[in-house]
């Protein structure tokens, strides 16, 4: 079931959670909802289900408005951030509790709720904790088990917020590459919230980065992680270094280095900031003549994992940069602290303050 | 083996150093406890021992005839039966109270929690006086009631509205806290999978606290039973009719009868034995769930 977000307002006091946010999540598709705490992301979800209520403007199932539509009644299963198990209940009756409750003529015997309560634990692969109780399990079963709860209604959509924040590192990645096998198996409409940058780009179909309300940008992990459309999605989206710079008629001053900016034509003298990914900052022991770069002098050097990271300061500016490079490189420059380099920046991007 | 068995003994060792590092000296664990067994003796147990004692003095024959006096029976029944009243509406009261004050935001909930609490903070002389000037004969309904022939004090609902009254903060006041501390996750996980509020009334909310509200009923039933101030403005001491247990045990004591004023209130100490024992049986319950729950 595909789902339009329509200009949704929504205020709790005088703070603006959500301003004017528009989204459109098509049938079958695993989309992301990124940004800080306290960004709305969560808020958003909640509208969604019908958890909250919007201040203004519509929430579309299918292209029909279910903005006034009762939680009940809106097919979705949420999944908690704390799992909010019923603590009380089995797992098994945790997981038939959506079967049991339904009015009488549309309620499955008992018999077909064990077989799809048994189905479904199966399918998260815990079902041999049936009779356990959740305070009994780890965090990561019990999210397990939640999600297993939300599937049992079979809804059209299925909501997460959060679902891997309280768990530990190890089981988080175990978890998440689980979710996306899940939902290549199920294709059910499912929209996840998360501030774990690397979490969003590693699961969904599609990252929608929200910020103070807004949403910055929607696109695949690939195009928001190459192309970010402003400077929040830039530093949200992994490392990176930032530059203070100028734009005048079409080219921009960056750390010494002329940049020749075509979209920038007629602005005149317009303060900018310049980024550029630690890894798009090349090193060389000696001076390339065909190219504008700067000098530098390497201040730290962590040699830990498969990348190099190398901390940079210039020769003009007490600015620190941060620099990655493969262990072969790294020994081919043999770089020590103290040494002098020369260093090239490449893919920088451009905002006009 | 051997390595778990040195981790065992330094653990171990490790406990000992610790709780030496952190307890005080021998005379003052000595002279605190004895303080305290002290306070407990003079104040706890030689009161309840006395009340049994006098109770019995004269032979357990006129202890049971001071029980089945038709009076005392009588101040039996109605005890009960404002027990019976006071504690099932309270029951209702605390959860819809405990309910609307956790789970939903609304206008004017600080002075709902502070009302709630209005009769732990009003003297109950005041509040059976309240009653009597709103129900009284010279009161506001006082007319109107008397035209009707309703009669609320010096008669029984008088007794159970002063009843209902002093106990009722009980119920919301235990539930309160637990159910704030578990929070509306599961209420809204209900919501989703798509209960009713009834259902989830029943199948989520209240089987979360169901200790919590045993333990809020019992102290609502001891106190209901107990209670002498508000329900000894109202009742008019009526010998047989209006009089509850506490009360009768004030008019025996008055006229010198102390076998049988002690005999009847050896009935309430009792009931406060029971109410203890009940108290220290759903803590241990409680406390047995949360160790299941923390041993996962």
């Amino acid at each position: 079931m595909s789902i339009e977000i329509r200009n949704i307002k929504k205020n709790f006091g005088q703070f603006s959670a959500l301003n004017d946010v528009s989204l459109d999540v098509p049938s079958g598709e695993l989309v992301a909802l990124l940004g800080p705490s306290g960004c709305g992301k969560t808020t958003l979800l909640r509208i969604i289900a019908g958890l909250e209520t919007p201040d203004s403007g519509n929430i579309l199932f299918h292209g029909n408005d279910a903005t006034e539509r009762q939680v009940q009644e809106r097919e979705v299963g949420f999944v908690f951030q704390h799992y909010a198990l019923f603590r009380h209940m089995t797992v098994f009756e945790n997981v038939a509790f959506g079967l049991r409750v339904r009015p009488k003529h549309t309620r499955p015997s008992d018999a077909e709720i064990k077989r799809r309560v048994h189905e479904l634990l199966e399918l998260v692969q815990l079902d041999w904790l049936a009779d356990r109780y959740p305070p009994q399990l780890s965090g990561g079963q019990r999210q397990r088990i939640a999600l297993a709860r939300a599937l049992a209604v079979e809804p059209k959509v299925l909501l997460l917020d959060e679902p891997f924040g309280a768990l530990d590192a190890k089981v988080r990645k175990e978890l998440r590459r689980w979710l996306r096998r899940l939902h290549d198996e199920l294709h059910i409409t499912s929209i996840f919230v998360t501030h774990d940058q690397e979490e969003a780009l590693e699961v969904a179909d599609r990252v929608v980065v929200i910020n103070r309300g807004k949403i910055e940008q929607i696109g695949t992990p690939q195009e928001v992680y190459d192309h970010p459309v402003s400077p929040f999605v830039y530093q949200f989206l992994g490392n990176v270094n930032q530059f203070d710079s100028h734009i005048h008629q079409g080219s921009a001053q960056v750390a010494g280095v002329d940049l020749k900016l075509d979209a920038h034509e007629d602005t005149q003298n317009t303060p900018a900031l310049a980024f550029v990914r630690p890894h798009d900052i090349e090193i060389y022991n000696t001076q390339k003549t065909d190219r504008i770069g700067f000098e530098a002098i390497v201040r730290y050097v962590n040699a830990v994992g498969p990348l190099v990271k190398v901390e940079l300061e210039r020769n003009d500016h007490t600015e620190l940069i941060e620099a990655e490079l493969t262990q072969e490189r790294f020994r081919e420059l043999k770089l020590t602290p103290a040494q002098h380099v020369h260093v090239y920046p490449r893919n920088v991007r451009v905002f006009a303050a | 083996m051997s390595a778990t068995a040195t981790t065992q003994y330094s653990s171990y060792r490790n406990k000992v150093a610790r709780s030496r590092a952190t307890s005080e000296p021998v005379w003052i664990r000595y002279l605190l406890t004895t303080i305290a067994l002290t306070f407990l003796t003079l104040f706890l147990f030689v009161p309840l021992a006395a009340v049994f004692t006098e109770a019995l003095r004269k032979g357990f024959d006129t202890y049971i005839t001071a029980l089945v006096d038709p009076d005392a029976l009588s101040a039996i029944k109605l005890t009960f039966i404002a027990a019976l009243i006071a504690v099932p509406l309270n029951l209702v009261f605390g959860v819809a109270a405990a309910w609307a004050i956790t789970k939903f935001e609304f206008k004017g909930k600080s002075i709902l929690i502070t009302l709630i609490d209005l009769p732990f903070a009003v003297s109950p002389v005041i509040a059976g006086l309240i009653y009597v000037l709103i129900f009284g004969i010279q009161g506001w309904f006082g007319s109107a009631l008397v035209d009707n022939d309703i009669k609320v004090i010096f008669a029984i609902p008088g007794i159970v509205l002063a009843t209902i009254f002093v106990t009722f903060p009980f119920v919301a006041r235990e539930l309160i806290p637990l159910m704030q501390a578990q929070g509306k996750d599961e209420e809204e996980a209900g919501l989703v999978l798509g209960a009713s509020g009834w259902q989830i009334l029943w199948r989520i909310t209240l089987p979360n606290v169901k200790w919590g509200l045993l333990y809020g009923v019992i102290l609502t039933n001891a106190r209901a039973m107990g209670e002498f101030g508000a329900v000894s403005v109202v009742s008019g001491h009526i010998r047989g009719m209006t009089n509850t247990l506490p009360l009768h045990v004030e008019i025996l004591y008055n006229e010198y009868n102390y076998a049988a004023a002690f005999a009847v209130a050896s009935l309430l100490a009792l009931l406060a034995l029971v109410t203890l024992a009940l108290k220290t049986f759903i803590e241990w319950q409680v406390a047995r769930n949360a160790i299941q729950h923390e041993s996962a």
